[in-house]
């Protein structure tokens, strides 16, 4: 049985307070809320913290003016299942619902998603297999197995939920030790797949606001090789706002493609002013898909991830525009 | 040598509301929930198949709804109901599910199915009436190499239909 | 030979013995055995996939508080390996290791954690040789020595070599009107049991008990003995319920003889399970294979003479690979009418982890190959390829070119059953959308053992007493049900219910030899054997009865519902252990010599082939390649159904693993390791992944099957994979000639389509391999159906090998 390494586990009783322990005990703790990205991890060596920090259970769905208020620690089943969102944000519960596997989503959480470390299958092994490569440069090793040549890791946003909060403009919460403050989701990340968040590593990301715009239309479509536990190889997130079937904005972002979720303002604006038919979603999906950069780093051939981008765009476009605003 | 080995190892006293019986253990804080059925608490019904939770054999029921028990610490849990396999029959009788998968093979080796039952279970408290595809959604986590799945469905079908006439 | 309809419990369905205790969490698997003081062990793996190993040094681990016990390669320095030819394996290795995974050292220590710290702190210094990971590479001179170094002469990484030609191809070629070639290549993938091999061994009184996840308790109790040294009257061998296996656990194992070794060692129980990864490296799973195809058909389509190449990447050990190269050729014959065939095949070494069974044993290879081929041969002539392929069907109770025998055989009701449910005929024809046609033979049962012994290859014991009946037998229930067909065998003679036979099975100490649960022998081999032996049972009741109820006519006591004349069963039992004494009676089974007289014919023969044909239904999509299967139609020629619900059980099961092979299971190694050694990157396929089956039955009633009984656990997978591959075809015009079929080869496909290139993915060329000069074998005489001695004195009127 693969086990955990020799933890302490701690349970602040608030977000700052965990923050504040977090920041105390520096590279020695890890923060921790629904444990399903993290325990793996560490079953495989990945990480090597001595003390976990419990993210306190924090507030649930909240229907705002403008929008949704999730604390982080929602579990993904909750928000898939969220009539509020459902409603008015669906690719967000879409993108929520097609996080893994069932039972997963109901430890898995939105603040856990969004963090989700960067994946790479020269990375996510057992510290055994890792050995026998000669590690990687995202731990223990000195160069990236996937671009030797490159002084940089490649791992892969592989977060089903953070395109839509970038192109829903969302907005997270971290709660630090002096207390909170909001950046716009689309800071939280760095194309970099060491060091993917823009954020203080005993920062809390506590919670999420989505705006819920009148007449914004989401999908997320989500590309893996079977129906569930996959994470996703290509994804496109959507939001979009149509006046008939002219496009009056349109934003667009990909999951799995680089080390951050990577939004394409160039196929969103692209899009703006035009009437939105088959000819102007290939167009768009054309021009969304070129800065992808699959890498031989995941399921299936990266030559292939890379055309299929184009074609999980283009499906996202249809999904959304099919949406009622 | 590894280095997590020097850690002392700190263990905690929890509380468990498990399988309708209140149960205290005092247990390392890093043993899954997971290890804590099996080795500790002697409920060996519970199965693992990767440990890493991405096969759904190890799935226990928290609150009633399915979670992974190799990545839960018991701590996570403490206080909640959890529900095993074994809680799974009332007594001497099979719960429905459980009699339908007996009867119609849909437990070949039978080592996913406890976690397939247990989903399933939570599935029809939540829904009594699923369709086909809600039940292959809902059961879409739980990985089975013997049976095709055929006679799950079908299994999960009668039971619910059995439920539901009663 | 006519068999009544029965009456009892053959041919009813009726759920596996232990059905309560696998939905109650109450069965007792391996892993779940825990004994006072158990210790736990760990495997130290090789870190490299070919090197020297120059030291191990375990001092510092050995110093861990809670460490009882290590053990390297010289504690165990005599090899094993599952056939007598391949005895290469050692449970720990001292001086080499061949691939990532190879097990070097173990620990015994007070609990995992703890052994895995140890495992972590043994230093091992490699020298490092140059891996060899493909097939083109193993056939090559090896750079600074081969693999299996001590076990072979040559200089290059080949491990078997077979070369055969039945049947005069050259007259064969030469009578065709059309010859095609084509190559196909067959990716590896692995059983993936869903419960981790574990065994836990207790060495008590001199003697060592293990219980094991394994599909054969006699082939460990064997292997246990030579490396042990124990004789086998002191090692007992118990299978716990089994968790999965599909030819995955019917090696013995390196951890199985550790722990016995360290059980010994310490005189404590010590269990080591292990972990997915370390699944992954004892794998035994299908054999990446290339195939080559030379068929002469006439204008027609019938064959007139065949030629066949195949190349195995076995990896680093033996495994029962030296009959799995034979597998890939030999079955070609029992299902098609091949005049002329040659057969040519070779298995080489390789570093990575050994291959060996999975459910169909180097057949869904040939299968694989022969079932495409033929559909290009049909599409070039203009033909349906259906119609081709029942044109060559081969004739119930006909021998083929290669000695086999063929008795009962629903090919031809098979395939007419999954053409009109499927309304293949009437398919929908636009683009995307396809069916696809298959068949396939499966062995009900090995024809020869794995070591060479003349004696049964099932024993079967029946003891009656005051308590009632109860049915003893070393077969493994691995989750086939097989446990129940037995008790309904005996139920069905005692004439009482399956539930009230008492089963004692997979035991060494309590059970006569069985060969155990692989090759799809049990229903067959141990079912005949467990019938002998309950009709033996049946007639000393009947005889005590008759003399109690003072009937001179035996004939006259009816046997049935729980009653013989007018006693009950237990009333029965109670007269005849009166009338007789202590009451046992036995049956066994040996298969009778069919093979030909030629050297390597004991590879192939069984006493009865199952047949199956499918048809599946694809939507293909063009932009992105993906291929979605719809429905799978299948019928199986089962011979008789003793159970159906447990038939279609294994007929489901076997189709959704063929789907798994088909679409998505692949095994990749890169920079020398395996690509993705876990759960969630072999891709396994969920219930969404899985569409809907539909199994019909086919009763052919086999001469020597229990009741007509044939196999049903490996054949069903066999046409599953062909036949997807057909429907893409039909779907899209093109061919994917390699499994699986990823989106990426369908669209490359459709690429070299589109550019006018052969519409096609797939290998190009098959590597030069020095098969040698052919065994030569003349054929039989197609309608000879003799077997045994007087096949055997036929031999010296046939002219035979020459």
């Amino acid at each position: 049985m693969l086990r955990l390494p020799r933890l302490r586990y701690l349970r602040p009783a608030s977000a700052q307070e965990a923050a504040t322990v977090a920041e105390d005990l520096g590279t020695r703790a890890m923060l921790v809320a629904g444990g399903t990205d993290l325990f793996p991890n560490l079953k495989r060596r990945q990480f090597d913290p001595e003390i976990l920090i419990q993210v306190p259970s924090l507030p649930g769905i909240v229907k705002e003016a403008g929008g949704f208020s999730l604390g982080a620690t929602v579990t993904l089943a909750q928000a898939a299942a969220d009539p509020g969102l459902q409603v008015f944000l669906p690719g967000f519960a879409e993108a929520a619902g097609l996080v893994s596997s069932p039972p997963l989503r109901n430890a898995g959480t939105l603040g856990g998603n969004l963090c989700v470390d960067t994946r790479c299958n020269y990375y996510n092994q057992s510290h055994e297999w890792r050995k026998s490569i000669g590690f990687c440069l995202k731990k223990d090793g000195e160069i990236c197995l996937v671009a030797p040549g490159s002084p940089r890791c490649w791992a892969v946003s592989s977060s089903d939920t953070a395109p839509v909060a970038l192109v829903l403009g969302a907005t997270v919460e971290l709660t630090g030790p002096e207390g909170s403050r909001m950046i716009p989701a689309s800071a939280l990340y760095r194309d970099d797949g060491m060091e993917y968040l823009a954020k203080e590593p005993y920062e809390v990301l506590s919670a999420i606001q989505l705006p819920a715009e009148p007449g914004v239309r989401t999908a997320y479509v989500k590309l893996r090789r079977r129906g569930s536990i996959d994470f996703p190889i290509a994804g496109a997130a959507v939001a979009l706002k149509l006046d008939g079937d002219i496009v009056v904005s349109c934003r667009i972002a990909l999951s799995a493609v680089a080390s951050h979720p990577l939004e394409v303002p160039g196929a969103g604006e692209f899009l703006a002013g035009k009437r939105l038919d088959q000819e102007a979603i290939t167009a768009a999906a054309e021009l969304a898909a070129k800065p992808a950069k699959p890498l031989d780093n995941t399921d299936l051939t990266h030559f292939w991830r890379k055309k299929m981008v184009r074609v999980v765009v283009e499906q996202a476009l249809a999904a959304a525009a099919a949406r009622s605003a | 040598m590894p280095t997590w080995l020097d850690r002392e190892v700190e263990k905690a006293v929890v509380r468990l509301l498990l399988n309708g019986e209140e149960v205290e253990f005092l247990a390392p804080v890093h043993k899954t929930l997971l290890e804590v059925l099996r080795e500790d608490l002697g409920l060996t019904g519970t199965k693992h198949g990767c440990e890493l939770g991405e096969c759904g054999t190890c799935t226990v029921l928290i609150d009633g709804r399915p979670q992974l028990s190799c990545l839960v610490l018991p701590l996570q849990v403490e206080g909640r109901p959890v529900t095993t396999i074994e809680g799974m029959a009332a007594g001497a009788s099979d719960h429905p599910l459980q009699a339908a998968f007996a009867e119609l093979g849909a437990a070949q080796c039978g080592y996913c199915t406890p976690g397939m039952l247990l989903v399933a279970k939570s599935l029809l408290e939540a829904n009594p009436r699923p369709s086909r595809a809600e039940i292959q959604e809902a059961l879409a986590g739980n990985l089975c190499r013997c049976t095709g799945y055929a006679k799950i469905l079908e299994a999960v079908e009668l039971a619910a239909s059995r439920m539901v006439a009663t | 030979m006519t068999v009544p309809d029965r009456t009892g419990s053959v041919g009813r369905s009726y759920p596996r013995l232990d059905g309560s205790a696998k939905v109650r969490g109450q069965a007792v698997y391996a892993d779940d055995i825990a004994l006072p003081r158990m210790l736990h062990c760990k495997i130290l793996r090789a870190q490299a996939p070919h090197a020297r190993i120059l030291s191990i040094d375990a001092s510092a681990a050995r110093r861990l508080p809670g460490v009882v016990a290590i053990i390297t390669g010289r504690d165990l320095p005599i090899r094993f390996g599952i056939l007598p030819v391949s005895q290469d394996e050692a449970a720990l290795e001292e001086h080499k290791v061949r691939y990532v995974g190879d097990p070097v050292a173990a620990v015994a220590a007070v609990d995992e954690e703890t052994a895995a710290a140890a495992c972590e702190a043994i230093e091992v210094e490699y020298e490092l040789l140059t891996p060899v990971m493909t097939i083109e590479e193993a056939l090559k001179e090896a750079t600074d020595e081969p693999i299996q170094e001590s076990f072979s002469r040559r200089r290059d990484n080949i491990h078997r070599l077979v070369s055969y030609e039945f049947g005069d191809l050259e007259a064969g070629f030469a009578a065709a009107d059309h010859v095609r070639e084509d190559v196909f290549f067959f990716q590896g993938n692995t059983h993936l049991p869903m419960e981790q091999h574990s065994a836990i061994a207790s060495h008590v009184d001199g003697r060592l008990t293990l219980w094991s996840s394994t599909q054969v308790v006699h082939y460990v109790h064997r292997a246990l003995s030579r490396v042990l040294e124990l004789p086998m009257n002191r090692i007992r061998v118990i299978g716990a319920v089994h968790g999965g296996g599909f030819g995955g656990k019917t090696d013995p194992f390196a951890h199985e003889i550790v722990v016995g070794k360290l059980a010994m060692l310490t005189g404590r129980p010590v269990k080591c399970t292990l972990t997915r990864e370390e699944v992954f490296y004892a794998h035994r799973g299908r054999h990446p294979t290339l195939l080559w195809y030379r068929t002469g058909v006439t204008r027609d389509g019938r064959i007139t003479a065949m030629h066949l190449r195949t190349a195995l990447d076995g990896g680093a050990y033996g495994s029962y690979g030296a009959a799995s190269v034979f597998y890939t050729g030999t079955l070609q014959t029992v299902t098609y009418d091949i005049p002329a065939y040659k057969f040519e095949g070779v298995r080489v070494y390789t570093n990575k982890a050994p291959c060996g069974p999975k459910r169909g044993h180097g057949t869904p290879q040939g299968r694989f190959g022969i079932e495409l081929h033929l559909e290009k041969i049909a599409h070039e002539l203009g033909l349906d390829p259906v119609e081709v392929k029942r044109r060559n069907f081969v004739k119930p109770f006909s021998r083929t070119v290669n000695w086999l025998r063929v008795t009962s055989c629903g090919l031809e009701e098979c395939t007419a059953k999954v053409l009109e449910a499927s309304g293949y005929a009437q398919r929908e024809r636009r683009t995307g959308h396809g069916m696809g046609f298959a068949i396939s033979a499966y062995m009900s049962g090995a024809g020869t053992a794995i070591y060479w012994n003349d004696m049964p290859h099932s024993e079967v014991q029946v003891k009656v007493d005051r308590t009632g009946a109860t049915v003893y037998c070393g077969a493994m229930d691995i989750g086939q049900g097989s446990d129940m067909v037995l008790a309904q065998i005996a139920a069905e003679e005692l004439g009482i219910e399956p539930r009230d036979v008492r089963l004692v099975t997979a035991d060494t100490d309590l059970t006569p030899v069985d060969l155990g649960s692989y090759s799809s022998r049990v229903t067959f081999m141990a079912g005949n054997a467990a019938l002998e032996a309950a009709r033996k049972m049946r007639a000393l009741l009947v005889e005590a009865v008759a003399d109690r109820m003072g009937v001179a006519d035996l004939e006259e006591i009816d046997v049935g519902g729980g009653r013989i004349g007018e006693f009950s069963f237990e009333e029965a039992c109670v007269i005849a252990t009166t009338r007789f004494g202590a009451l046992s009676t036995t049956g066994s089974y040996k298969p009778p010599r069919i093979g030909g007289p030629f050297k390597g014919s004991g590879v192939g023969p069984s006493p009865a082939y199952s047949y199956s044909a499918a048809v599946v239904d694809v939507e293909a999509d063009p932009r992105t390649g993906i291929v979605t299967v719809g429905k799978v139609w299948i019928a199986h020629d089962i011979g008789r159904s003793i159970n159906p619900l447990l038939v279609v059980g294994q007929v489901e099961g076997g189709v959704y693993m063929g789907l798994g092979e088909a679409l998505m299971e692949e095994q990749e190694y890169r920079k020398g390791l395996h690509k993705w050694p876990s759960m969630l990157e072999y891709k396994s396929p969920t219930f969404l992944d899985t569409p809907p089956i539909e199994t019909f039955l086919v009763e052919t009633i086999d001469p020597e099957g229990p009741y007509g009984a044939k196999e049903a656990g490996q054949g069903p997978l066999l046409p599953v994979i062909p036949a997807v591959n057909a429907a893409v075809f039909d779907a899209l015009g093109v061919w994917v000639d390699e499994t699986p079929i990823t989106p990426e080869k369908v669209l490359r496909a459709l690429d070299a389509k589109a550019k006018g290139k052969p519409p096609r993915h797939g290998p190009r060329s098959f590597p030069a391999v020095p098969y040698g000069e052919p065994i030569r074998v003349d054929p039989p005489a197609r309608d000879d159906l003799r077997v045994g001695a007087e096949l055997e004195a036929a031999f010296g009127q046939t002219p035979g090998a020459h």
